[in-house]
């Protein structure tokens, strides 16, 4: 049980009485990443709102263990600090919050769950300026409201600086190569890969192949219909970049 | 005249109203009553009152005649009923015009204050003590009818700056008083202003000599504590050639069922290059989350830019009363005169505020700028009215007006009635509009992050109203920070 850090049975989860997620079974281990594709409306976003807990959804049955903790009965912060770390595909923008404010506001949060006195001023920007370097954040983004007028590769970026500061046990990074062009796809592949360590780890969430060039996975999982169907090796994922999907739609299907 | 009238309601604004209930139900935490011999007259209104509160003040006979013209402008008047406000009728004979802590004569010093009152204003963060006191701020405690104490008046006085009560202005300074008191909020300006003309008890009064930069920050801190009573009172500042003010004005009173009447008016001369800047912090008692109780706070605040290049800044944030109406104007007569309002205005349960400015163009090349934030909750309402207007004289006027409102329930209601009148061509005024609300993928980003709903959303409010809370003196923004995060206590789900 100890070496377990995601254990994921059988979860059945929708949105509005639809059900989206049929029965998912994962298991993710300390210094694994795990990489999760399939094609579109096939869920994956569904699971990793389910366990960040968006309110969105609902869960009817299954359940999820983060380290031997019951993930479904935590609300969303605290399974923040219980180490779960969602990389937004769409980050939203929070006009007039400065990163800075924020991020300490959550680090705090974090600090106090664990009856930890806040960081001081002096403290925290230390901390910040270190973990900004990760991804090459300059400290005009640092400042600026959380999002607000980022470019989709800042975003990105902003999403993984955020990771480093919160040092999450695991990390699910939700569609974080959509919408970056190559040279921002190398600076947060970097981050995610310079933040990894045997402790943790990252499931990645991906459409493409491409990002998994730079991340490289130990797993890979074909989500399809709310269902993983298929689970193999790296190769598994440029198997599907050559083929594409529809040889296990058929597969699926034909059952 | 153009007048645009437009208004905003969302049905589809309920965000997990829950957890924004559960933020609303919040402590008044000034809600208390001090045990406070007073000297107070029976209730009603008529010339014999109105004479009985000049006597106990000893005022010259002239200020006398002002309160009776006054008065009898006042019987002529009915209440305004144009606001966006649903005012409960108000019985001004059951009212008590006249409330002060009881002394025997005016204290010579603190010694002879009441420690009671001394205590009073300590719970409220403001130390009466000049060895306690802010070294950064000069304060004249007002307690209902009369001020208890100014503090480092001595060490203005060195500059020649006048910071005292009014009744002690009226004796010590007549001349000066006489000279401005009515002169840019007549008598006859408003069914308010004619009451508050009538019966106003104290206030405070300010004059900054030429070319003076006051050091400290002026600040009246006024509390309602007797019940049954009204406050009524007046500030009047003037700021002569060249000079400069930071003034701030704060307000509590305690927590009772009854509505407490709080009419006041505020005037302000700002002669030439002079420069007043006015913050207010309003955290009348708002009455309870049924809209029971509270202070209805109906002020007429008004600044003449006389001088050329003057300029005058009100900023405010009002979060309390049960129920707000009040429009801190600028009148722009000098050329190149600056007129400044920002504001944040927090409605919540059923709270209704009907707040904005009007700026009134007259000199030459005279700007204004207005930055209005609304947030509602509950079932509040809250209304910006503003009026810029421009006379036929004045030549390149600008004005930019920014109206924006956020939304927290379903329930609650944001208006905007912005007038623009522009009689000159070469005017350039621009209004901007937005309405927004906290959306549930903000709170759960937040909440991703770590960050617990009720502390997500002041830290969204916050981030709303950074632009006003920024133009306020340090010494009360935090203070005010905190204020706007407790009013919206449990109003997010």
């Amino acid at each position: 049980m100890e070496d377990i850090l995601l254990k994921v049975d059988n979860l059945h989860a929708g949105i509005e009485g639809k059900e989206i997620l049929k029965g998912i079974n994962l298991t993710v281990r300390p210094g694994e990443v795990h990489a999760i594709m399939g094609p579109n409306g096939s869920g994956k976003s569904t699971l990793s709102g389910v366990l960040a807990g968006d309110p969105k959804f609902n869960v009817t049955e299954g359940s999820a263990m983060l380290h031997g903790v019951d993930l479904l009965a935590l609300s969303p912060e605290d399974r923040s600090h219980e180490g779960l770390f969602l990389s937004f595909q769409y980050p939203v923008e929070i006009p007039g919050v400065s990163m800075v404010n924020f991020m300490r506001a959550a680090l705090n949060a974090k600090r106090k769950y664990f009856n930890e006195e806040p960081l001081s001023a002096g403290e925290f920007l230390k901390l910040m300026r270190q973990k900004r370097e990760i991804v090459e954040l300059d400290n005009k983004l640092a400042s600026r409201s959380v999002n607000e007028g980022f470019s989709g590769g800042e975003k990105k970026r902003n999403e993984i600086f955020q990771m480093a500061v919160l040092e999450p046990r695991l990390s699910i990074l939700d569609e974080t190569d959509s919408g970056l062009d190559i040279d921002a796809l190398r600076i947060v592949a970097g981050g995610v890969n310079r933040l990894r360590t045997e402790r943790n780890a990252t499931i990645v969430i991906t459409h493409y192949q491409r990002l998994l060039d730079y991340i490289r996975p130990d797993f890979v999982h074909i989500l399809y219909k709310g269902r993983i169907v298929y689970s193999g090796g790296p190769e598994l994922a440029l198997e599907l970049e050559e083929k594409g999907y529809d040889w296990i739609k058929q597969q699926v299907d034909n059952q | 005249m153009a007048n645009d009238n437009r208004q905003t309601t969302f049905d589809n604004a309920d965000q997990g109203s829950e957890a924004l209930r559960n933020v609303t139900q919040n402590e008044y935490k000034y809600g208390f009553v001090s045990d406070i011999d007073s000297d107070i007259i029976p209730r009603g209104l008529n010339e014999d009152v109105i004479r009985l509160i000049s006597s106990k003040k000893g005022e010259p006979d002239w200020l006398l005649d002002f309160r009776l013209k006054a008065f009898r402008h006042w019987q002529t008047l009915e209440m305004p009923t144009w606001a966006h406000l649903k005012i409960p009728e108000i019985d001004y004979q059951a009212i008590s015009y006249y409330a002060a802590p009881k002394k025997k004569d005016a204290p010579k010093s603190l010694d002879e204050v009441d420690p009671k009152l001394i205590d009073t204003f300590n719970r409220l963060g403001i130390p009466l003590e000049e060895q306690k006191a802010l070294s950064g701020m000069a304060v004249d405690a007002v307690m209902d009818s009369v001020s208890v104490k100014t503090t480092h008046r001595e060490k203005l006085a060195e500059l020649g700056v006048i910071f005292c009560s009014f009744s002690e202005a009226v004796k010590d300074y007549p001349d000066l008083v006489r000279r401005y008191l009515g002169k840019v909020v007549s008598y006859r300006d408003n069914f308010f202003a004619a009451l508050n003309s009538a019966v106003f008890s104290d206030g405070s009064f300010v004059y900054i000599p030429k070319g003076v930069r006051c050091p400290m920050e002026l600040s009246t801190y006024f509390r309602i504590n007797a019940s049954g009573t009204g406050q009524f009172e007046r500030t009047l500042i003037v700021a002569d050639d060249d000079s400069y003010v930071s003034y701030l004005e704060g307000c509590t009173a305690p927590m009772r069922d009854e509505n407490q009447l709080h009419a006041a008016i505020v005037e302000i001369i700002v002669e030439e290059r002079a420069e007043v800047k006015y913050s207010t912090v309003q955290n009348w008692y708002a009455g309870d989350s049924e809209g029971k109780g509270g202070v209805y706070n109906f002020v007429t605040k008004r600044g003449l830019c006389r001088g050329d290049y003057s300029k005058l800044s009100w900023t405010q944030v009002e979060t309390g009363s049960a129920i707000t109406w009040k429009y801190p104007g600028c009148i722009l007569a000098g050329e190149g005169s600056v007129g400044e309002f920002y504001s944040v205005a927090v409605t919540n349960n059923y709270q209704q505020a009907d707040t904005g400015t009007k700026m009134i163009h007259i000199g030459k090349n005279s700007r204004s700028t207005i930055v209005s934030k609304g947030i509602s909750a509950g079932h509040s309402e809250n209304s910006y009215r503003g009026l810029v207007s421009v006379a036929p004289g004045a030549s390149g006027v600008r004005n930019h007006t920014q109206c924006d409102s956020l939304l927290l329930s379903s329930t609650c209601g944001a208006h905007t009635f912005p007038y623009i009148d522009v009689k000159n061509e070469t005017a350039v005024v621009e209004h901007e509009a937005t309405t927004s609300k906290i959306s549930e993928d903000q709170l759960f980003y937040c909440n991703q992050r770590g960050i617990p709903t009720e502390e997500a959303v002041a830290l969204i409010v916050n981030g709303y109203a950074k632009e006003v809370m920024n133009k306020l003196p340090m010494e009360f923004a935090v203070e005010a920070q905190k204020l706007l995060s407790i009013t919206l206590e449990g109003s997010v789900g």
